[in-house]
């Protein structure tokens, strides 16, 4: 009647014994995470000694996944940052007036003087002189709105163009807008990804939250401020003329010049010219593309006054070298193939795919594309977060004892069972968290406290319910039978509502709510699966073995 | 023999004193209303906006130092309290400075922080910041409808798993009892003026969870007696189903009460609010799942033609062995 096949046995066991080893590190937490560290070092291909000494210090056989401390447990920065998304309508339509006066006063005749007004930030308005010539200033303008190139807006124009009277109004469209506003806070995105991971910082996170926002959470910091200035400085990009080429750091540079490291290459240096030929403000566009070999490459467009100093230095300059400086550091140091006239040209190199499409992003992204508000800014010591993982661990340690005397109390050796459980129960929990490299913070501690307090309730449930079968049924095989088969339904229940809580503060909620939602969770199933399986298995090996004629529950 | 702290064969009554417990419980949440209403919540910068900076120093906090060395910056609204904790070490004093969102929808400026810094170290050399938040009035307006959507979407994705799983009576009964649960801990929030944040709409759904779970054991025994004692009256089979699970009920309480005291003294003043509430939670949540929940069941009535086949009850599940 209590029979359990013997694969389950084994599968409840295997389930326990992976728990304990995908805990394990957890134990020895600074011990893995330096051992984690010099193995990701020498994976970047840095070797010493130490490093190899290091990665020893915790086997690799073994399952090497941490529990992430959250930033109130480790100490850190968080920032939530709004994108001025509507600073680049501005600039936009900076840039388009030059086009637009130009191509309206070469059709004088038509259209008569052109003068510019002031107008909202974000569009441009122009008056011409000659209501006659209205049709003929509107079709111009048209003529130089582009469709806007998103999956969306396709087929829609870029420019929201009206007459009224003499008055041409311009401004984006709605299309174009959605679509500057994703490009916009994508470039924002890479560029302070970029920064960040210059700083070198373990495990920042950068996401993007919503329309224009980017969470920022950099672990270790000592204010929010530093971050802040990180992401603040603008990205220079230049393009320079190289001199030379060298291994040599400490190289000497001539007068006017300076000597920079390579981007790609380790160990590699290039003496340049330090006066640019032209800058990043003047490039407009870069993207990814292909040269006529069908290797990828970055083709780029400056605006009139870049092309026309870029034009005339590589007129005079083909076959030399020809720097592209981004921060301080030489992006790559293409040669001159061809004078480049039109002010657009294409960036050759060895690139993969990968390399050509981040080199036109970081092109594009020299400097953030817009204004960041800082909405959010949240700075914890590390000190404070050592007190409350301290603190966590006493209280936790003190519940879970105080849980297994009142179930020892309560069930006697039913009690010991349950408790059991709950061990395995807490490693399962570690285990599944080092597995998922969830993040624990402090309410995700009380988290796992409240679920020590109601994982033995499936337990209890169970014993409650073989307690009263006792009483009617016959024997107590049958009433262990009967109490785990009846108590079911009400444990499903109860634990697929709180599971249904659980998944409602994983969604809505973020950061360290999160981290509760999390452990609350998989506290759940665990706490299922300890007291559906493996205490049932235990009661079963223990029954089998002392055949009681009544049970002490 | 194990000990029980429930006798075996309870045969309490739970509905002779309904008119006294339903009625403090609706006492209970009319009070909670007025406290709201009169004395308000101690909102915590996450729905207000402002910066709070968490301060520790060697020598004892002086609060009105504090205040004089600040009241030049013209910081608006600043309120600075001390913060003890049993977990604190000898020599550790903690200060809590808070204020108000300054003018501009981004967060505190850098030099506001400076400024603030500046001077508090004046008064205390051995001052340190161990954590500093700010929130702009924009995100905290944000904070406040995702709170509010959370706590009703939990309320609203149990009200319907319930009424699928059991009858609408019981889902109603079900999901008045968390609202008494969810008005009595906001109640007590007011009243003792705790800081209520984001942690706290954490709270307030664990409660939710932890409530509801209850609830639904004490239901589901009385789906089952409903079956097996067809002609019974409804109160008395209620009363059996509360009796029957009674020592489960307290059981677990009691474990999860005993785990989270434990966590209220020792897991320091950071999360004590937040377990205060749930702890709090579980104390009316208990209360609630036995006198309220029942009550309204009782109230509308359930039809009890469970013999049509055809209808699904929702049943129990299918026999699963370990």
């Amino acid at each position: 009647m209590l029979h359990i096949p013997l694969w389950r046995r084994l599968f409840v066991w295997a389930v326990c014994l992976a728990g304990l080893l995908l805990a394990l590190p957890n134990a020895f937490y600074q011990r893995v995470e330096r051992s984690n560290d010099a193995e990701a070092a020498i994976e970047r291909g840095l070797t010493t000694q130490e490093l190899e000494f290091e990665a020893g210090l915790w086997p690799s056989w073994l399952p090497d996944g941490l529990v992430n401390l959250g930033l109130d447990l480790r100490g850190g920065a968080h920032l939530l940052a709004e994108v001025q998304v509507q600073d680049v309508y501005a600039t936009r339509m900076e840039a388009l007036w030059p086009e637009l006066r130009d191509t309206l006063a070469a059709e004088r005749e038509t259209v008569g003087f052109v003068t510019r007004e002031d107008g909202p930030e974000g569009e441009l308005r122009v008056r011409i002189s000659e209501a006659a010539g209205a049709e003929r200033a509107l079709e111009l303008a048209r003529g130089l709105a582009t469709p806007v190139t998103t999956l969306t807006g396709a087929g829609a124009s870029d420019l929201s163009i009206s007459m009224n009277g003499t008055l041409l109004t311009v401004q984006l469209s709605e299309a174009e807008k959605a679509a500057s506003d994703d490009r916009t806070v994508r470039q924002a995105l890479e560029i302070v990804r970029r920064r960040i991971d210059e700083v070198g910082t373990r495990e920042p996170t950068i996401i993007r939250q919503g329309d224009d926002r980017i969470l920022v959470q950099v672990p270790g910091v000592g204010s929010a401020q530093e971050v802040k200035d990180i992401i603040g400085t603008t990205a220079q990009l230049t393009f320079q003329p190289v001199i030379s080429r060298t291994s040599d750091a400490s190289a000497s540079a001539p007068a006017g010049a300076e000597v920079l490291p390579s981007l790609d290459e380790d160990g590699i240096f290039y003496v340049l010219e330090s006066a640019p030929v032209v800058t990043g403000e003047e490039l407009v566009d870069a993207q990814p593309s292909f040269d006529q070999n069908g290797r990828p490459a970055v083709s780029f467009r400056f605006n009139p006054t870049g092309a026309r100093a870029f034009g005339e230095y590589t007129g005079e300059n083909v076959g030399a070298l020809f720097a592209i400086v981004l921060d301080e550091e030489v992006v790559s140091a293409p040669q001159i193939q061809s004078a480049i006239p039109g002010g657009s040209g294409i960036i050759t190199g060895s690139f993969t795919v990968e390399e050509s499409t981040n080199l036109a992003v970081l092109l594009r992204a020299g400097a953030l594309p817009a204004e960041l508000t800082f909405l959010e800014e949240r700075t914890i010591g590390p000190e404070l977060g050592q007190d409350s993982i301290d603190a966590g661990k006493l209280a936790a340690i003190a519940g879970g004892v105080a849980v297994i005397v009142v179930m020892a109390v309560s069930y006697g050796l039913f009690g010991w069972f349950a408790n059991l459980a709950l061990v395995i129960n807490m490693i399962l929990l570690f285990g599944a968290l080092s597995m998922l490299g969830a993040t624990l913070t402090l309410p995700g501690i009380a988290g796992i406290v409240l679920t020590m307090g109601m994982a033995v309730d499936a337990n209890v449930l169970v014993y409650e319910r073989i307690r009263e079968e006792m009483r009617t049924a016959k024997g107590p095989a049958r009433a262990i039978q009967l109490g785990y088969e009846r108590a079911l339904s009400a444990i499903i229940d109860a634990n697929i509502t709180t599971l249904i809580i659980a998944a409602i503060l994983f969604t809505l909620g973020s950061g360290p709510v999160r981290g509760f939602a999390i452990t609350l969770g998989i506290g759940i199933l665990t706490s299922v699966f300890t007291a559906l399986f493996v205490t049932r298995v235990l009661v079963v090996m223990w029954f089998e073995r002392k055949r009681p004629k009544t049970l002490r529950i | 023999m194990a000990f029980r702290i429930v006798p075996d064969d309870t045969n309490i009554n739970f509905f002779r004193a309904a008119r006294v417990t339903f009625g403090a419980s609706v006492v209970g949440m009319i009070v909670s209303i007025i406290l709201f209403f009169t004395m308000g919540l101690n909102y915590g910068i996450d729905f207000t906006g402002g910066t709070s900076i968490r301060t520790e120093a060697e020598q004892p906090v002086d609060v009105g130092a504090y205040r004089d060395a600040l009241a030049g910056l013209d910081l608006g609204d600043v309120v600075i309290s001390e913060v003890f904790d049993p977990t604190f070490e000898e020599g550790q004093h903690v200060a809590q400075v808070r204020i108000q969102s300054q003018e501009g929808e981004g967060s505190v400026s850098s030099e506001t922080m400076t400024a603030v810094a500046t001077a508090l170290q004046q008064v205390d050399p051995t001052l340190e910041f161990t954590a500093a938040e700010s929130v702009s009035g924009k995100v905290s307006g944000e904070l406040i409808r995702t709170a509010i959507l959370s706590v009703l979407g939990a309320m609203g994705a149990i009200l319907v798993y319930i009424w699928l799983r059991f009858e609408w009576q019981f889902s109603v009964g079900a999901v008045a009892a968390l609202v008494h649960d969810v008005t009595l801990t906001i109640g007590i929030f007011a009243l003792f003026q705790i800081k209520f944040d984001l942690a706290i709409i954490a709270a307030l759904l664990t409660i939710v969870g932890y409530s509801i779970n209850d609830t639904v054991v004490v239901f589901d025994r009385a789906r089952e007696n409903l079956r097996k004692y067809k002609t019974k009256p409804l109160i008395d089979v209620l009363n059996i189903s509360a009796n029957e699970t009674l020592s489960r009920t307290v059981m677990t309480s009691g474990t999860t009460l005993v785990a989270l005291i434990a966590l209220l003294v020792l897991g320091g003043d950071v999360i004590r609010g937040f377990v205060f509430a749930i702890t709090w939670g579980i104390v009316v949540g208990t209360y609630s799942s036995i006198y309220v929940a029942k009550n309204i069941v009782l109230m509308l009535g359930v039809k009890r033609d469970w013999d049509k086949p055809s209808k699904p009850t929702g049943g129990q599940f299918a026999n699963v062995d370990a």
